[in-house]
């Protein structure tokens, strides 16, 4: 059921610690990949299968042979802004295990031929930028990222960087803007960061969970790793679970075990007496499933399949004593804060999305209402620099999809009870 | 050049007034809040004119050091202006810009971008109140509404709803100066006010560093 590669001495008292971290045979694959070519390293990667962990779910060797070969400044960017709604595994392995983003770091820098790497780390973590601050003193001190590690030619140095709050951040090319001293805007694509991205130099962006898996997969080695897990989905993921259950939590899985497995299995279901009336499989921006599709293997093909995805691993499960209207409304103004402004489907679609979600709140709407938001939702996607307005329509679009009954019967109680007025 | 430069009446003119952002707290202002197209365009501040503290300039250089390009610290720098000031007010954006050498105008546009920034005087303690999707489930917007009941006038404390913070797992959860504690149950809005106002660490024992992971205190059943 839970199976524990990450998570499997997270509790270790002081494993943030490096001497600690060393003696559970932390750094042994940073040494490893010194002597290892960067063809080597990335076809262990390949091997693996292993898909982004952040959102996209990008098989991360792929990514990391885009880089271009060469000798000009090639960086590499930990994406630790974490802020899609739902969302807290980040968190929990930066707190508790920092060395070991360390080392993943240094690893796939290596596959990348990277010699500059930053951490991007959302303001809102000062406690994990503070051990992460302390555990990157220690590792290089220890030789482990700087000029020439542990004596080979390979070279790394390593910034942290503290956002400010903003969830655009968490998307690549704003965060770039970000971690060049700008608003977080995102940029068009192509050219991708591969080619052109920090400081318009070729740039690789991973996710936490994903750095911190690599270590694990040179260890076990690509192909040991990739029977783990299901065909398209290999390995373990941390999912975070919350909402209506009964213990929320960060819970490391294997790919396609079922998702009532991890809902009700692990996180305990909803409260004695409540059933599960949606749930978000992956975080806030996921399109809603319904308890009918509780039974859906939890890995990246089977839930796109059931049209949902993946994304973060965040797990919000609402149960049967929430409105369905109260969770879109939350959602709707959660982008319409976020929106950067940049492109005026998303910055308008938000805003209007919301205003019409208000007025069938206040009684004001009338059915035709309804399929106008519809239509809002499917003229924002596709549409804008990035996903963000897509992020909040394929959410919206789900829920009046599947709740289209219950949005018109509060619209009916709201005009009879004057709840308007 | 002498002086502090045509747009320095401008920045004087700000001077204790908030920084604009969209009514409905976006990062979009609207048309009803536009730029004074009448006034020239403020410059980079001449140091010679601008007092920085030294230890201020200190903090902000050694972030400039830190990257390729110096304006990759324009977060870094605006957090340490914002610290040495209390807020983010005009006069820390100026100074931060003046070690920058960039024009306060760039600053303002990224201080404006993000919710750490506080464009407003506010209170010593800040209490981020997540009120997003899962802790709202869990009763957040009644926590909000306590806390805030219990703060009250108290201009030192700062109560503020704040989008997901990572955290859902102690949902509710506040972030009480950058430190999470959580969940919070019944009575302790009140006592996280009544220790912060008596200057102690509040809830302590709610403090998320504390805690195992979930998947540590799964029933026997479930171990693998």
């Amino acid at each position: 059921m839970t199976q524990a590669l990450l998570f499997k001495d997270i509790d270790e008292p002081n494993l943030a610690d490096i001497a600690v971290y060393e003696r559970r045979g932390g750094y042994e694959q940073l040494r490893k990949v010194l002597s290892m070519s960067q063809d080597a390293v990335l076809s262990e990667l390949d091997a693996s299968g292993l898909r982004g962990r952040g959102g996209a779910g990008f098989p991360a060797g792929r990514k990391a042979s885009f880089l271009p070969k060469g000798d000009m400044d090639k960086y590499l960017v930990c994406n630790a802004d974490e802020s899609e709604p739902g969302t807290f595994k980040d968190r929990e392995l930066m707190q508790k295990c920092p060395h070991a983003l360390i080392e993943g770091i240094v690893i796939a820098a290596r596959a990348g031929g990277i010699n500059r790497a930053f951490i991007y780390i959302r303001g809102e973590y000062e406690e994990q930028a503070q051990i992460l601050d302390r555990a990157i003193a220690q590792a290089y001190d220890a030789g482990y990222l700087g000029e020439r590690i542990l004596g080979s030619d390979v070279s790394v140095s390593l910034v942290l960087h503290r956002g400010a709050g903003a969830y655009i951040c968490g998307e690549e090319t704003g965060l770039l803007d970000s971690l060049e001293g700008k608003r977080g805007n995102p940029r068009l694509k192509p050219p991708f960061p591969a080619i052109e991205g920090l400081y318009g130099g070729p740039t690789l962006i991973n996710n936490v969970e994903t750095l911190m898996t690599m270590p694990q997969i040179l260890r076990m080695g690509g192909n040991k790793y990739a029977e783990l897990g299901v065909s398209g989905s290999s390995g373990t993921k941390i999912v975070s679970v919350s909402g209506h259950v009964q213990r929320p939590g960060n819970y490391e899985i294997e790919l396609g075990i079922p998702s009532r497995e991890i809902i009700y299995g692990l996180a305990g279901g909803p409260p004695p007496g409540r059933s599960v009336k949606l749930w978000f499989p992956g975080g806030s921006s996921a399109p809603v499933l319904t308890a009918e599709d509780l039974d859906v293997p939890y890995d990246f093909d089977s839930l796109a399949k059931a049209g949902s995805m993946l994304g973060s691993g965040a797990i919000i499960v609402v149960d049967d004593s929430t409105p369905v209207l109260d969770v879109a409304l939350k959602t709707a103004r959660f982008y319409r804060h976020e929106s950067c402004g940049k492109c005026t489907p998303c910055r308008e679609g938000t805003n209007w999305t919301v205003k019409m979600l208000e007025r069938i709140e206040a009684g004001e709407a009338t059915p035709m209402d309804l399929d106008i938001m519809a239509s809002v939702q499917e003229q924002i996607i596709g549409n804008c620099l990035c996903v963000l307005g897509d992020a909040m329509a394929m959410p919206i679009g789900s829920m009046i999809a599947k709740f289209r009954g219950e949005f018109e019967k509060h619209m009916q109680r709201a005009q009879l009870t004057g709840a308007s007025a | 050049m002498s002086g502090p430069g045509p747009g320095f009446e401008y920045i004087q003119e700000l001077q204790g007034r908030a920084i604009p952002r969209a009514s409905d707290g976006s990062r979009t202002p609207g048309w009803d809040q536009p730029a004074d197209l009448t006034k020239d365009p403020a410059e980079i501040p001449d140091p010679a004119v601008i007092h920085v503290a030294p230890a201020l300039r200190d903090e902000i250089e050694a972030a400039m050091a830190r990257y390729p390009d110096r304006r990759s610290a324009a977060l870094p720098a605006l957090k340490a202006a914002q610290r040495f000031h209390g807020w983010c007010s005009p006069q820390a954006i100026l100074e931060a810009a003046c070690v920058m050498r960039v024009t306060p105008g760039y600053l303002t546009a990224v201080a404006t971008f993000y919710d750490m920034f506080e464009l407003e005087p506010k209170g010593r303690h800040s209490v981020y109140v997540c009120t997003n999707i899962s802790c709202s489930l869990r009763g957040a917007d009644a926590l909000y509404e306590e806390i805030a009941a219990a703060a009250g006038e108290d201009g030192e404390i700062n109560v503020r709803h704040f989008e997901c913070l990572g955290a859902c797992d102690i949902a509710p959860m506040v972030s009480v100066d950058n430190v999470y504690y959580g969940p919070l149950g019944k009575g302790d809005a009140k006592r996280l006010v009544e220790d912060l106002r008596a200057g102690r660490e509040p809830l302590p024992e709610l403090r998320l560093a504390l805690r195992r992971t979930a998947a540590s205190e799964l029933p026997a059943e479930h171990e693998q």
